[in-house]
């Protein structure tokens, strides 16, 4: 469905007449109700930024420092509010700049409309001056893209770029227009069809009774099952539906790193993140299960370790909108396409029509068994004395937030994984994060757009000083804007994570990782940009800086001095079996014995 | 994952600039070698065919087919298995000949329906259109009279009146 209201289709409507392409790419934005876009202006893409102040519209446009931020500055926009993030960019290097965060896009199912001047019509394929074949660069890595032909292409391109952005699967979708047909006059009309007849959703509307009974029939048989949730109960807003259906089958409910609030954290039933970095438990009872109900996640291998010793024992069940993921990595047993909110309420019915007491007198000891995981194995980590945790930090901000409303974004590392772990989060579109493409530099932007998105929510952004130095130069946005997110630097000096694996796997020769923990100051480069700027080196520092950026309400940075050499635990070693996990001796440690 | 086989693939595309890389592209990403690949206009000036013959397991073949689903630009997707469809390739093919073997390579090109296309002093240029392996054997039958140029189109493929109903791959028919 594109996101188009009402009075926003009549207001495009009525600005129906003579135009240029340029004015009708607004029209356009406006016609899907876009009300924010992010961007630099360039050259071929000029007429498109004189006519956002030349005419009169109701689209803002952010001014960011650099393409790669505008790309991640939509995506954080559209993951805490569902709707199409818009990017735009000029050809050539503009362009190139936006392919990383399009990537991002595409590995996430984020709903992404970029959009790129191009050299004119005459000049393409001459390799003009910022000439890219951005259309081609693209081609793997976006879920559709257009180049213009013609002016009047340009109303059916944008409202088919949005609707294919968001319908299905969502993912990117890359318009790409040249200069001359922005500047060129036409009669502008928007269209009330889209003339795509390879690009059908509808027929994923609906349920199939029998994929719906075979599931039943598996789970009526099934002695130990678990939710393995994905990201897409997020995209597909059946959050509340899950619940409905959890809490019928009593099952835990394990959230993969992208589901992280498909569930609520704090719901009894959960058991967190599997995975690479996940809990024990998470994974130890996806190990023991003999069902695995598959929901909108694709076996990714940071979840399944290695493939072939992965949930030996279990039957799978897949429910997705997509019909590539099933069977793709796992052969599913039982699959299911169709939209969350519609298959995961026909499935509760018929779990609850076959109600079975030996069913759940047995699911009752799995509980048990997982429970105890639970009790006996937490995240834990020791406490620092003089030196501060990275855990410690979580904790605090965790602790901090709770009862409001808080989004939490994250770049990518040590400190993503410490904040999957720690950070109790019970809504979903309230935890941002790159998982799939795993980009470096995606948090300081990702939180810029989410705040935007959403100005009276806590918007922090914990970050890694790898990763923040990466895009950091979109502070200046931050400022310029006023966009409060807190930016929490979790600067251990090194790029944390490349170094934990040159600790455990490399023999401890840790090639090209160290990057000085006190270059930059990042207290006096925060201050340059006018942000609130603070730093802390002990647990009780960082209870006082947290509250205070809190308090503060405007664009702050806090350079978190934590100990050099944590590492994340437990941790599946690239290509184990997922239940072997390394992890810090612990007293008291239960041998892990038959799991 | 099983053993390879050989596997057709009729796509049904609009023909648009940039389809045919779109599409190829995917079997690129995807780790698949295309042997053979033919693209041309249908009955409609805005749909193409694309037929691609890949060498893979049951397994990938599906796979593929489902992402070429996810293609905007592809309509319709059909694995064509040989029995149920009429396969097709034209071959061009230039051969030595001199003035006294001309008749009897003249002869060969009849035995396959093949058509003389250009006649030099020294060389036979024939055309035929057959089943690929039936080109095959053409094209060694006339290998000990020297081979100085062979072009073929790559095969594409229809399904025969006769074809059940479940030969195609339909969209649904994938999901499972």
């Amino acid at each position: 469905m594109s996101t188009q209201t009402d009075s926003a289709l009549a207001k495009a409507r009525a600005r129906t007449g003579r135009m240029n392409g340029a004015e009708a790419i607004i029209r356009s934005l406006e016609a899907e109700g876009v009300d924010i876009c992010w961007g630099i202006p360039g050259g071929a893409i000029l007429p498109l930024y004189d006519a956002f102040m030349a005419c009169d519209h109701t689209v803002q446009h952010v001014l960011v420092r650099h393409e790669q931020g505008a790309g991640h500055m939509a995506q954080g926009y559209a993951r805490a509010t569902g709707k199409v993030g818009v990017c735009i960019a000029t050809s050539g290097p503009g362009a190139t700049n936006l392919v990383t965060p399009i990537a991002d896009a595409f590995l996430d199912s984020t709903p992404l409309v970029a959009i790129t001047g191009q050299v004119p019509t005459h000049l393409i394929g001459t390799d003009a001056f910022q000439e890219a074949d951005i259309t081609g660069i693209v081609m793997p890595i976006v879920k559709h893209s257009f180049l213009v032909q013609t002016v009047e292409d340009i109303p059916k391109a944008m409202k088919a770029a949005f609707h294919i952005a968001l319908s299905g699967r969502p993912g990117p979708v890359l318009v790409d227009v040249p200069k001359d047909l922005q500047l060129t006059e036409f009669d502008f009309a928007w269209p009330d069809e889209i003339d795509l007849p390879g690009y059908d959703t509808d027929w994923i509307s609906g349920v199939d009774r029998d994929a719906i009974d075979a599931a039943a029939d598996l789970i009526a048989r099934a002695r130990k099952p678990v939710l393995y949730v994905g990201g897409g109960v997020i995209n597909a807003e059946a959050t509340d539906e899950l619940i409905l259906l959890a809490e019928a089958l009593q099952a835990p409910v394990t959230t993969t790193l992208l589901a992280k609030g498909a569930f609520p954290d704090s719901h009894p039933l959960s058991v967190q993140m599997p995975g690479m970095h996940g809990s024990k438990y998470a994974n130890w009872t996806m190990h023991r299960s003999d069902l695995l109900i598959t929901i909108g996640a694709r076996f990714d291998d940071r979840v399944t370790g290695k493939l072939d010793a992965f949930a030996p024992s279990a039957k799978i069940i897949h429910f997705d909108i997509d019909p590539a993921e099933i069977s793709k990595n796992r052969h599913a047993d039982v699959s299911l396409i169709g939209h969350l909110n519609e298959t995961l309420p026909a499935l509760r019915d018929a779990v609850l029509a076959n109600r079975n007491d030996e069913r759940i007198r047995h699911q009752i000891d799995w509980l048990n068994d997982v429970q105890g995981w639970r009790r006996e194995h937490p995240f834990r980590y020791r406490r620092g004395g003089d030196t501060l945790k990275p855990e410690y930090v979580m904790e605090a901000f965790d602790k901090a937030l709770r009862g409001k409303d808080a989004i939490w974004v994250t770049g990518v590392g040590q400190h993503q994984m410490w904040a999957a772990q720690y950070l109790t989060i019970d809504r979903p579109r309230r935890w941002i994060t790159s998982g799939g493409l795993g980009t470096m530099g995606f948090g300081v932007p990702a939180a810029i757009g989410a705040q935007q998105a959403c100005p009276d929510a806590y918007v922090v952004n914990i970050d890694g000083d790898g990763c923040f130095q990466m895009t950091m130069q979109e502070l200046a946005t931050a400022r310029c804007y006023d966009v409060p997110a807190i930016h929490a630097v979790i600067n251990n000096g090194w790029l944390g994570m490349v170094r934990q694996w040159q600790e455990l796997f490399h023999g401890e020769r840790y090639s090209e990782t160290d990057l000085f923990g006190t270059i930059p100051d990042y207290v006096m480069l925060a201050e340059s940009y006018g942000c609130l700027a603070l730093r802390a080196e002990t647990e009780a520092e960082a209870d006082a800086v947290i509250a205070e950026a809190i308090a503060a309400r405007r664009p702050t940075v806090i350079d978190f001095r934590v100990d050099r050499e944590e590492k994340v635990y437990p941790m599946v070693p690239a290509g184990s079996a997922s239940h072997e996990m390394l992890d810090e001796t612990w007293e008291n440690e239960w041998v892990e014995e038959g799991v | 994952m099983g053993a390879t086989n050989h596997h057709t693939l009729s796509a049904l595309v609009e023909n648009r600039p940039g389809v045919l890389s779109r599409v190829a592209g995917l079997f690129t990403r995807r780790g698949f070698n295309i042997d053979s690949l033919a693209v041309g206009p249908t009955e409609r000036a805005d749909r193409s065919v694309i037929t691609i013959r890949v060498d893979c397991t049951r397994h990938s073949v599906e796979q593929v087919v489902k992402q070429l689903y996810k293609l905007v630009d592809v309509i319709d997707v059909y694995e064509v298995a040989p029995d149920a469809a009429i396969e097709r390739e034209l071959l061009l093919i230039k051969v030595q000949v001199d003035a006294e073997r001309r008749s009897e390579v003249m002869k060969l090109a009849e035995l396959f329906d093949a058509r003389v296309a250009d006649v030099g002093q020294t060389t036979l240029l024939l055309e035929c259109v057959e089943h690929p392996d039936r080109l095959a054997s053409f094209e060694e039958l006339l290998t000990p009279y020297g081979i100085l140029e062979a072009i073929r189109t790559g095969r594409v493929a229809m399904l025969r009146a006769s074809a059940p109903e479940g030969e195609s791959t339909s969209r649904l028919r994938v999901l499972g």
